[in-house]
């Protein structure tokens, strides 16, 4: 077989794993069907991991497959399957187009391992997320990185072009672009998603794929295996030559003409060195141990592992300072959310629980399997999914949390459970999800525009589904609402529907465990019509 | 009525039953001829067999738009919910009205809402989309600000300026077709608290007096033609509605181009006492039209 094949096959495996996943968080439309989510993401290492761990079903092996593959050779998943790995590698396609221009030196070259940085992130990774908090894995995980970058940097691009485009269509009176209203995000988000974005834009500009060889966790842990794998990639020391061309081309800059090795567990099994060698000096072993490395074990090696031993004492250091750190911000919290700054209603309002999505279960749940990729922050129709900044702690930042300043949760929809690839959100029933009580319904009568203003309004019970807020009878032939919360779900329509400022005279105050609400059954409304009986006016 | 307009009236409703749109048949019939009832009551029939009565007793659509106009129709398709519950306009009735506005020689017929639901699940699951798609309509947005520009209302006592939407403000021809149901708050819900769902900012009208901003909006610009839907009435848990229990078929129909007698007529209907209602006796006051039924010139057709 001519191995010149694999990069491009490679190349456009890689594409469409990515394009597939780029689309799922670009979809501000919903035009994908929810069945395709679970399927697109289903080889995700973190989420599938992650859902393993509560579900330990077939939908949930994905990562057992990326492990298998990766034993078998090597490092496949962040190849092609990683969309943070394939954004990686357009960026350094671009550059070498650019620098290529401008007649500057190729950039890539051999690199030594930086296994320091390797293995803290690992160990940041797993050690506190092993003391039961995901929080690391939020902020480290290729995947979700990826999702945070595509929720919060390329989906509002692609609606502003969207609007620009309404607008031009609009101006010549024509609706079939409509502009999509973007109600913004929340700034911390915005900027953590900026700042990852920048530093993989800067690492894979100058460097490859840098980003996978010292910050991400999948790659390191996927790297520990790929020293075992059955297939490994290798310099044929009888054919090479030494010239090098293959690591100006090596992305991972694990190729080492010196000494005519590959760190195969760096190697992000891109097959660019097979497609440019000019000797056929790439080779594939096979085998679970490797053989080349301990027959030119060198000086160089001796001296790394000997400096390995040496950095892994700070290395523990580190990791258990950084622990102790975690554990002890755990209890920083924000457990008073203040709802809107402006004028006119007296009583300050504090909600004590933020409220988690529709199929969440619990705020727990919630906290350990949430990733933060911002899948359903994407998809959520009404936008009232938002990434939290502190309200959950800040261990829980950029969980998303039901936001009902801005919309609230539409009574029809489950997307986010549908779409969720880790089980933070699990996937209910529409009739399930219309008992699920995410939190209950608190009036504060001394903010009510009937009471204070002594005029109707009512917007809370308009839109109200369940009917939990009804309008009751008050003084001077008013309506005033009354909360009936064992009917409530926690919606928060009422929440967004009132004008009250800058305090609501509804809010909804999260419930920590999900509940089932009651049925709202009334009877059917009996009345004779008789359609021959004359009109009463 | 008297038996001269009766039998001009039955002839005519009956040669549009039989031959369809009779204005296409008799162009030569002056306008005029049989639109001088204020309001047309119907019950008994489909929504689309009711209203081809209805707007045949005022003279057929011609009456209303022109050639080559540019059409608004105004639904109610606040909620994301099915067409049996009853909270969104009759999709039937809808298409009906798209039909005879083409058949009237309209050049464009739009349709929108500023929904409370999300906009577009509330516009698919009401099947209302698909009936204005299916009728040749457009369906335009309400769901982004930059639609909607600001006017002043001049007569408005505590509504005195408004975000309107620019298919209202630019369009030759507004026709509201509200549904009739409960309203918690509003106490009853239909030809002029429809017009709530062609502005921007709705919770300035509930911190500021809503029956009266309601009121107030009215004066502001006259639907040309109101259709108020009574087909399936929601007699409780207005305006989103809980189960299909809250549904009466009362199978009925209001026409008319004065706003505030086609709302008395569906209070009444409703079986409401129009005094309980503030925005429809602020209204009257107001002079935008007649809540006063037994001065009005009533055709009432039951089937």
């Amino acid at each position: 077989m001519n191995v010149t094949v694999l990069k491009k096959i490679r190349v456009a495996v890689s594409l469409l794993f990515f394009l597939f996943t780029l689309s799922l968080f670009l979809d501000y439309r919903n035009i994908l069907p929810p069945s395709v989510y679970s399927k697109i993401l289903f080889l995700q290492f973190i989420p599938s991991f992650v859902k393993f761990l509560s579900i330990a079903g077939l939908s949930a092996i994905g990562f057992i497959l990326v492990l298998l593959l990766t034993l078998f050779s090597g490092r496949i998943y962040c190849s092609s399957i990683c969309p943070l790995g394939t954004f990686q590698d357009i960026i350094s396609f671009l550059s070498r187009k650019l620098k290529k221009k401008k007649r500057k030196r190729e950039f890539l070259r051999y690199e030594k391992e930086k296994n320091w940085w390797r293995y803290s992130f690992l160990g940041l990774a797993v050690i506190p997320f092993l003391g039961g908090t995901i929080f690391f894995i939020n902020f480290l995980d290729p995947y979700s990185s990826f999702g945070k970058i595509s929720t919060h940097l390329f989906r509002p691009l692609l609606i502003m072009v969207n609007n620009a485009i309404a607008f031009l269509f609009e101006k010549m009176n024509l609706y079939i672009v409509y502009p999509f209203e973007y109600k913004g995000v929340e700034i911390f988000s915005l900027l953590f998603a900026f700042a990852i974005f920048m530093l993989i834009v800067y690492l894979s500009f100058t460097k490859g794929r840098l980003y996978c060889n010292t910050v991400c966790p999948v790659g390191t842990l996927l790297g520990l295996m790929a020293k075992y794998s059955f297939v490994k990639i290798a310099v044929d020391e009888t054919k090479c030559k030494a010239c090098g061309i293959c690591e100006r081309v090596c992305k991972a800059n694990c190729i080492d003409k010196k000494n005519k090795k590959v760190d195969f567990d760096r190697c992000v099994a891109c097959f660019n060195c097979f497609d440019v060698c000019p000797t056929d000096g790439m080779k594939f072993e096979y085998g679970f141990f490797s053989s080349s490395k301990k027959n030119s074990q060198n000086i160089e090696e001796i001296r790394l592992s000997e400096r390995e031993e040496k950095v892994s004492h700070s290395k523990r250091n580190f990791l258990f300072n950084t622990f102790v750190y975690a554990v002890g911000l755990t209890g920083i919290t924000l457990s008073q959310i203040k709802i809107t700054p402006k004028k006119q209603s007296k009583v300050a309002v504090f909600r004590k629980n933020p409220v988690t999505p529709p199929g969440s279960q619990s705020r727990n749940n919630f906290a350990q399997n949430c990733t933060a990729c911002h899948l359903c922050v994407s998809v959520c129709p009404t936008q009232v999914l938002q990434p939290a900044y502190l309200e959950y702690g800040l261990l829980g930042m950029f969980q998303p949390r039901m936001d009902y300043q801005m919309g609230f949760c539409n009574f029809e929809c489950k997307l986010c459970g549908d779409v969720c690839p880790t089980s933070a959100i699990s996937p209910i029933s529409l009739e399930e999800k219309k008992l699920k009580q995410l939190g209950k319904a608190k009036f504060v009568k001394d903010n009510c525009i009937v009471n204070t203003e002594n005029t109707d309004c009512g917007a809370c019970s308009e839109h109200c589904p369940t009917k939990a807020v009804n309008m009751v009878p008050y003084k001077n032939k008013l309506v005033i609402p009354e909360v009936k919360d064992e009917f409530c779900i926690g919606c928060g329509a009422c929440e967004f529907a009132c004008p009250t400022k800058p305090y609501k005279a509804i809010y909804v105050e999260g419930n920590p465990k999900h509940l089932t609400a009651k049925i709202n059954k009334e009877k059917k409304i009996e009345q004779e019509v008789d359609y021959k009986e004359e009109f009463p006016f | 009525m008297d038996r001269r307009k009766f039998i001009k009236a039955g002839f005519l409703t009956s040669s549009a039953i039989a031959l369809g749109s009779y204005s296409n048949i008799y162009p030569f019939l002056p306008s005029s001829l049989s639109s001088d009832y204020d309001l047309v009551a119907i019950k008994g029939g489909e929504p689309e067999a009711m209203f081809d009565k209805a707007i045949a007793s005022l003279g057929g659509m011609k009456n209303f738009v022109k050639k080559n106009q540019k059409v608004v129709i105004k639904p109610n398709i606040g909620w994301d919910v099915a067409p049996e519950l009853a909270a969104n306009t009759n999709p039937k009735l809808v298409a009906r009205i798209i039909k005879h506005c083409f058949d009237a020689g309209a050049k464009d017929v739009y349709v929108f809402d500023h929904t409370c639901d999300n906009w577009n699940r509330s516009y698919a699951h009401s099947g209302i989309e698909k009936a204005v798609k299916d009728a040749g309509g457009k369906i335009v947005s309400g769901d982004s600000e930059s639609y909607y520009h600001e006017v002043d209302v001049k007569k408005g006592k505590s509504l005195t300026s408004s975000k309107v939407h620019e298919l209202i403000l630019e369009s030759d021809v507004f026709i509201n077709v509200p549904i009739l149901k409960h309203h918690s708050s509003g106490r009853l819900t239909v030809g002029m608290k429809n017009l709530m769902g062609v502005v921007w900012d709705r919770r300035y009208w509930h911190q500021n007096n809503l029956q009266q901003c309601i009121a107030d909006f009215s004066t502001f610009k006259k639907p040309d033609l109101n259709i108020v839907d009574a087909y399936l009435v929601m007699k409780r848990n207005g305006p989103r509605g809980v189960s299909k229990d809250d549904v009466l078929t009362l199978k009925s129909q209001i026409i008319s181009t004065d706003i505030v007698a086609a709302d008395a007529a569906a209070a009444k209907m409703f079986g409401m006492d129009v005094a309980d209602i503030p925005y429809i006796n602020y209204a009257d006051e107001m002079k935008v039209g007649k809540k006063d039924l037994s001065k009005l010139n009533i055709n009432r057709i039951i089937l």
